[in-house]
């Protein structure tokens, strides 16, 4: 099973008030130096069968269509290794 | 008007709350409201929708996202590209924009604040399916209550909708969440697909709301059915 992770970000020109309020809140927790913050989401895909090039643009479709709305969103789409789990349940 | 022109569907899709008060405002025009399912795919011969606020589907991905896809909306897409009086309030705006029946998108207030308040409008035309009982420049009251109100598009969208005369409804007395240009509500280009941000359904009686001003949005719809 292979992981597909899409990102999704309000498009740079879009007000984000979630991202500045976090932003506002840093200097009082002691971070300094942090000029600007914006807020996305990250969906994570399981795939069963293999991510061909066929199955990757099935799943801009997907993205471009639903997971974003690209009036005011941007999206971008990667595949992820699937976790080696085994060896993390070993330690 | 059983059986004559003047039946109102009304959508109800999990998470609606106001399709009571959009039903009754429907009945106190004069008009028949029908309850419509969002799983049903037979608009059961109405003469026109109202898509009513809420919350459909928790809007877990972006407000509307996933209530766009249900069942109802197929015939409706269908029926409001031929003309059929479609109005979407709130909620129902923003399933509107997330089917691109109206352009633009509606996002997070900028002030990050839940708006409960009477709020004022101006009427910006009279010509669409909506609007035909008031006057252009008129400004009526109704209430406001939302928490992703602002409505946002491109700037050559927004010059086009000033151009053709598709900003109905306009932020008076304060913008209460951040909507450029103070658009509180937009038309398709053909006048019959309307989409605003506070509640004409709610300002039908004086006993429950500020005002009646409300009432005119479904008086209108159904003149323009009788006349059509």
């Amino acid at each position: 099973m292979a992981r597909v992770v899409v990102d999704v970000m309000l498009k740079p020109e879009i007000l984000d008030p979630q991202g500045q309020a976090v932003q506002r809140a840093l200097p009082r927790l002691g971070f300094e130096g942090i000029e600007g913050v914006r807020q996305g989401k990250r969906f994570e895909l399981e795939v069963a069968d293999p991510v061909t090039e066929e199955a990757l643009a099935r799943i801009h479709e997907l993205a471009g269509t639903f997971l974003a709305n690209t009036v005011i969103e941007n999206y971008t789409v990667r595949v992820e290794e699937p976790a080696r789990r085994e060896e993390g349940a070993a330690a | 008007m059983t059986g004559g022109l003047g039946r109102i569907g009304v959508v109800t899709f999990p998470g609606s709350l106001d399709e009571r008060d959009a039903r009754r405002a429907v009945g106190l025009a004069g008009g028949e409201p029908v309850e419509l399912w969002h799983r049903e795919k037979d608009l059961r011969q109405v003469d026109a929708v109202v898509l009513p606020g809420g919350f459909s589907y928790g809007d877990y991905l972006r407000c509307g996202a996933i209530a766009r896809f249900s069942p109802v909306m197929e015939p409706l897409l269908e029926q409001a590209r031929a003309g059929m009086p479609v109005l979407g309030i709130c909620n129902g705006f923003q399933v509107l924009c997330e089917s691109h029946l109206l352009p633009g998108a509606l996002t997070r207030n900028d002030h990050l604040h839940f708006v409960c308040r009477d709020q004022r409008l101006r009427v910006e035309t009279d010509g669409t399916a909506w609007t035909g009982d008031y006057e252009t420049g008129q400004e009526i009251t109704v209430p406001l209550k939302n928490g992703e109100g602002g409505y946002v598009a491109d700037e050559r969208t927004l010059d086009a909708l000033e151009a053709e005369g598709r900003v109905v409804f306009r932020y008076v007395g304060g913008n209460p969440n951040g909507s450029r240009r103070d658009i509180a509500g937009i038309s398709n280009e053909a006048g019959n697909v309307v989409g605003l941000m506070p509640h004409p359904e709610h300002a039908v009686e004086t006993l429950t709301g500020p005002t009646t001003d409300g009432l005119g949005f479904f008086t209108s719809v159904l003149k323009r059915l009788v006349t059509a």
